[in-house]
């Protein structure tokens, strides 16, 4: 189980328990605005770009390779950008803050 | 999508009325886009599925055991707090365009002040014999229980449970296109015994170049799936019981024009789609010496030749400026970046849609990214990664002018591919590109 708070792009902040699945399906699954998650999660459209907050780095992980590779694509790029689709959720993430790129 | 601010008008949409009809993919994103753009008004969204709207890619790909009730696009609470009104299970039977009015098949018309038809395609049933829903009595037919096309969460119930009961799981797909491809992988993940049938004389042929198609064909051959080609399909007759021993006892038998039979417990068609133009055909909406068979025509705005009326997704037939020609497209892109220039045209803006086309399939662990149109190439590159396990891309070329790239299992090609597309002044280095030792990095890929 993991609490995860999302910050979207007006500055709304909602906190969100998951159990599992990734965290692009919680936040599409409670509506949490700018994630839209078009390719459904298979790492192909972008559409879940999430910036970690900058004391959840370490929590969160590294982006895989193929994840590296699509964030490219997006204008929005930093060190601490994550495609959320590809984060598992699990106890590991509880308490981080992830900030909306769009 | 390029914005070009003229007008915004919100405050004119207050007291109107948005009708959009089909909500799956273009039709959702287009209610939700709507309401980013400032429409005020009501926004009413019709389907005749019952479900709640859902993703379709992941209908075809994976372990469909995993596919239950689908993946909801939106949750139900999203399309509450943004005020839209999903009507599910109800079909639009007409569209009077006079009095600006739609009516659903069990209840009084509705007026709309803009109508967006988001009605996509459906799955084409070849002139198959056996396959005429005239020819079969639905009561006593094995046919009806056990031939499937896949396009609706309903259809993916139908052939897990089809699955689940049969004794044998022989499995034929008729069609090796992008669908039935996935198809037979994820069924072949489920234990079945798939074969692939296919009239071309490779697998994708309408899709893409025989690189990709060898690709595939040794990749499903590996897994245990039969793939055979030159296979035109002519009959699907069923095994009576009573009847000698058939095909491996099988429940039906399917008939090539070469005499060749296969024995088959389920049989899914996977060989296109028709755009649902019936709703756009009556009301009048077409264009002089373009077939609608190609698509509901619409302009740069997504605006058909109604003012009130746009189309989105995969049924319409648009202008693509990149590669300045008509297309219509098989897209998620597609459907969602169109409902965006809908949305924002019906606001009062003055949207361009001008998007480079992208795609993706997934089949076993192979992950396919395509960007950009192939047609019309003079060159191709085959770039292989040597440091990298089934990982190359196909680079599409009229010219020194990138047209597409075909990425399997290599983001990075996909990725760089996007951009040089997206920005045609920078040159590629093809003698590099195409030497799998120079690396893949824009200093040794362009021209400096
Ligand atoms: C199995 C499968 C796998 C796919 N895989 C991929 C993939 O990997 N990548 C990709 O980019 N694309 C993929 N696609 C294509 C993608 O799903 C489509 O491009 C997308 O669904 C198009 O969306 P749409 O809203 O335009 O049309 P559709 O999804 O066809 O939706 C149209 C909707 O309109 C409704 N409708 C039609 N007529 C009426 C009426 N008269 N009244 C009320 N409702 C009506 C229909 O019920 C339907 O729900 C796949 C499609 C399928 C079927
Ligand atoms: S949902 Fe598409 S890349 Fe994450």
């Amino acid at each position: 189980m993991a609490k995860i708070t999302f910050i979207t792009s007006d500055n709304e902040s909602v906190t969100l328990e998951g159990q599992s699945g990734s965290v692009m399906e919680l936040a599409v699954s409670n509506g949490v605005k700018g994630i839209d998650g078009d390719c459904g999660g298979v790492c192909s459209c972008a559409t879940c770009h999430v910036h970690v907050a900058e004391n959840d780095v370490a929590k969160a992980g590294e982006a895989s390779e193929i994840e590296a590779d699509m964030l490219e694509l997006e204008d929005n790029v930093t060190e601490a950008s994550r495609l959320c689709c590809q984060m598992e959720i699990s106890d590991a993430l509880d308490g981080i803050t992830l900030t909306v790129a769009r | 999508m390029n914005h070009q601010e003229t007008h915004p008008t919100p405050s004119k949409t207050h007291g109107k009325t948005c009708i959009i009809i089909g909500a799956s993919h273009a039709g959702v994103n287009a209610a939700f886009a709507l309401r980013k753009e400032g429409w005020q008004g009501d926004i009413v969204l019709f389907d005749g599925d019952e479900s709640l709207p859902y993703h379709r890619p992941p209908l075809s790909k994976g372990d469909l055991s995993a596919v239950s009730n689908g993946t909801p696009l939106k949750p139900e609470k999203s399309y509450t707090d943004d005020g839209i009104t999903l009507r599910l299970g109800e079909m639009i039977k007409s569209i009077d365009r006079n009095a600006r009015t739609v009516t659903p098949q069990e209840s009084e018309p509705l007026h709309y002040d803009k109508l967006v038809l988001a009605v996509g395609a459906s799955p084409i049933i070849p002139p198959i014999k056996g396959l005429n829903p005239s020819e079969v009595n639905p009561e006593t037919s094995q046919l009806t229980k056990a031939v499937f096309t896949l396009r609706t969460i309903n259809d993916v119930k139908r052939i897990k449970q089809r699955l689940g009961s049969a004794e044998n799981k022989k499995v034929v797909v008729i069609g090796g296109g992008y669908i039935g491809l996935e198809v037979a992988a994820s069924l072949n993940k489920m234990l079945a015994n798939v074969t692939v049938l296919e009239r071309e004389e490779r697998i994708l042929a309408r899709v893409t170049t025989p690189t990709l198609s060898s690709f595939f064909t040794d990749l499903h051959t590996r897994h245990g799936v039969n793939i055979d080609v030159q296979k035109s399909v002519i009959a699907i007759e069923e095994n009576n019981s009573t009847e000698p021993p058939n095909i491996e006892n099988s429940a039906l038998t399917v008939i090539c024009d070469d005499g060749t039979r296969y024995g088959a417990d389920i049989i899914i068609v996977g060989v296109g789609v028709r755009v649902n133009t019936a709703l756009a055909e009556s009301a009048g909406i077409t264009i002089e010496d373009m077939p609608i068979e190609k698509g509901i025509p619409v302009d740069h705005t997504a605006k058909t030749t109604d003012e009130h009326i746009y189309a989105i997704g995969d049924c319409t037939y648009h202008h693509n400026p990149t590669y300045d020609r008509f297309i219509r497209l098989e897209s998620v892109q597609n459907a969602v970046d169109q409902a965006k220039t809908a949305a924002s045209a019906i606001c009062g803006k003055a949207p361009h849609y001008n998007t480079i086309p992208w795609f993706w399939s997934d089949q076993y662990d192979v992950k396919l990214q395509i960007v950009g149109l192939f047609e019309g190439y003079d060159d191709i590159i085959v770039r292989k990664e040597t440091d990298k396990e089934q990982a190359f891309s196909v680079w599409y070329f009229k010219g020194e002018k990138l047209l597409a790239v075909e990425a399997v299992n290599f983001a990075k090609a996909y990725v760089m591919g996007s951009k040089l597309i997206k920005d045609p002044s920078k040159q590629i280095n093809k003698a590099n590109l195409s030497n799998p030792n120079s690396e893949f990095k824009p200093a040794s890929i362009l021209m400096q």
